[in-house]
């Protein structure tokens, strides 16, 4: 599968080969040639496991500032082409002055947070439609409804987090109603240890998904440790932890509901400890591993594009879009919304 | 639990930004040297996190010597530990449990530490563990045990009133530290000689740099 998006060519296919003819990129696989693509419609090259690339096409963007990033298949930030001139200072630097520009940081911070809200939104009204409205359920959309309306008028990014923060705990308090399965309960958010399976697998989902973020992030030169939303604390991948937000609720919390709801997972797939700490067996890793790779395979129409993207690539638009918006090439930042 | 609550200073629970739990490793390297704790911490010089080390520890199924085994006692090894009170979390290398009373069993840190620094570390750490096991299990954990790869003896350590004051002391140092995002000046003495963050830390420098700037005026 390859896709061009934003001018980055995204190559997900095993075992192609990406060779330069004069000014064009030529994709083979097995000595047959999938595509060509003009080299001045590119803006860069995104490149998951084994994908081969010759030495004069990587010659070709160093010295014409393409961006070349390589990625493992499942989505880990594995490296990426640093030519004569680093071309990605610039963004660095906006990066940088975004975070001591308080408006620019209230302003991406309310971004993510409605993004999550709206995502969030979505999941519960799902929800209400499949299985009927329950107390909890109204509870949550309401305060959804609230946050998002009083989102707009929030004034810190402190306050942003407020509005975050009251709806998330709504939206756990009503959890529980969304699973079908009478195998699993949801009693409530905990982590570090996980102490319930349900509370097991949305960490091992969200740690799947803040690697894919932070992979995105790093695939476009942003520092993925310079967060808006989350407070910057070393070692912790704050933009990261602020682009997931988006796709926490759409995208891991769904993948959850769907695999509980399918009977894909039973308590077998976990090991309970003594006092209490809840892990998922290796079984259990493999076949949720499984499932989220099946779903980033999944195509989508994006609202911005006019081609169907897969799943898989949401977070690099979104962390390309965020760039150019730093950038200042674009007037605003828009955060993801599903359907 | 109730009767030893009045023994402790009472704690402030951690603020909402400080609600990610701390490492249990941590209190062991603070004790050691609050430099290499920030270093650690702030600086973000892993060597190897709580849960790589312990992870490995647990996957490799590392034969327990002889001499940390006692007959007919139930163990638990790599198990995830935590205390919401506190704020901590973590593994235990290994908690007995004795007649249902869990009882930590931790492996000497810091082999080669100046060894009254390198056991007050352990004891603390290994009490940090007895307090989260109290907070999990809702009764009192008297003692544990601290064993020596070197020697391949353990030797029992009792959660006096005073070890459990210096260890929650130990805790609200570590988060004021973590507070001032400053690294604390190097200690620069024998603790230096066997730290693995030596060059990181560069000890020297600040006494040097001293000594240069009074020969180098312009």
């Amino acid at each position: 599968m390859t896709t061009e998006l934003l001018n980055t060519l995204y190559i997900q296919t095993q075992g192609v080969y990406l060779r330069l003819e004069s000014d064009t990129l030529r994709i083979q696989h097995e000595d047959v040639t999938l595509r060509h693509v003009p080299l001045h419609h590119l803006g860069g090259l995104a490149l998951f496991g084994n994908v081969l690339v010759s030495p004069f096409l990587l010659h070709r963007c160093a010295e014409e500032g393409l961006e070349v990033a390589w990625f493992s298949e499942s989505g880990r930030f594995q490296g990426r082409l640093a030519g004569p001139v680093s071309g990605n200072v610039l963004l660095r630097r906006a990066q940088y002055r975004a975070l001591d520009n308080p408006s620019t940081c209230l302003y991406l911070a309310a971004r993510f947070v409605e993004g999550k809200l709206k995502n969030a939104r979505l999941v519960l009204q799902r929800a209400v439609r499949e299985r009927g409205e329950t107390e909890a359920l109204n509870q949550a959309l309401f305060e959804h409804e609230a946050a998002l309306r009083q989102l707009p008028q929030a004034r810190t990014v402190d306050e942003v987090r407020g509005l975050e923060g009251q709806a998330a705990s709504a939206y756990f308090a009503a959890f529980g109603d969304l699973l079908l399965s009478g195998e699993f309960r949801f009693e409530g958010r905990n982590k570090r240890p996980p102490r319930d399976p349900v509370n097991a697998l949305l960490g091992f989902v969200y740690a799947l998904l803040t690697t894919q973020c932070t992979a995105a992030l790093e695939g476009v030169g942003l520092d993925p440790q310079v967060g808006f939303l989350h407070a910057l604390r070393p070692g912790r991948n704050a933009l990261a932890l602020d682009l997931i937000e988006e796709f926490r609720a759409w995208w891991a919390d769904r993948l959850v509901l769907s695999m509980i709801n399918r009977k894909q997972l039973s308590p077998e797939h976990f090991e309970e400890r003594p006092g209490g700490a809840v892990l998922l067996s290796e079984e259990g890793r493999k076949a949720v591993i499984v499932a989220f790779q099946g779903r980033r395979q999944e195509t989508l129409q994006h609202p911005l594009f006019k081609e169907p993207v897969p799943i898989g690539l949401l977070p690099h638009i979104q962390a390309r879009l965020l760039a150019r918006y730093l950038r200042g090439d674009l007037p605003e930042y828009p955060p993801f919304v599903g359907r | 639990m109730d009767e030893t609550d009045d023994l402790f200073p009472p704690i402030d629970p951690p603020s909402p930004a400080e609600r990610e739990p701390l490492p249990l490793s941590a209190l062991a390297q603070y004790t050691y040297c609050p430099r290499r704790a920030a270093l650690i911490l702030l600086e973000g010089e892993w060597e190897d996190n709580e849960y790589t080390l312990r992870g490995t520890r647990a996957h490799e199924n590392v034969d327990i010597p002889e001499g940390l085994l006692r007959e007919g006692v139930w163990v638990e090894r790599a198990l995830p530990i935590w205390s919401e009170r506190l704020g901590l979390s973590g593994r235990a290398d290994v908690v007995e449990f004795v007649n249902g009373v869990p009882y930590p069993v931790e492996y000497k840190v810091g082999q080669r530490w100046p060894r009254e620094l390198a056991r007050k570390a352990a004891e603390v750490q290994l009490c940090a563990q007895a307090l989260c096991l109290e907070e999990m299990f809702g009764q009192s954990v008297p003692a544990g045990a601290l064993f020596s790869k070197a020697s391949q003896r353990r030797r029992e350590v009792l959660f006096t009133p005073e070890l459990r004051a210096a260890t929650l002391a130990t805790l609200s140092a570590l988060r004021k530290l973590l507070r001032q995002e400053r690294l604390p000046p190097p200690a620069a003495d024998e603790r230096c000689r066997h730290c693995s963050l030596h060059a990181v830390c560069m000890p020297e420098v600040p006494q040097a740099l001293v000594h240069f700037l009074s020969h180098n005026q312009p």
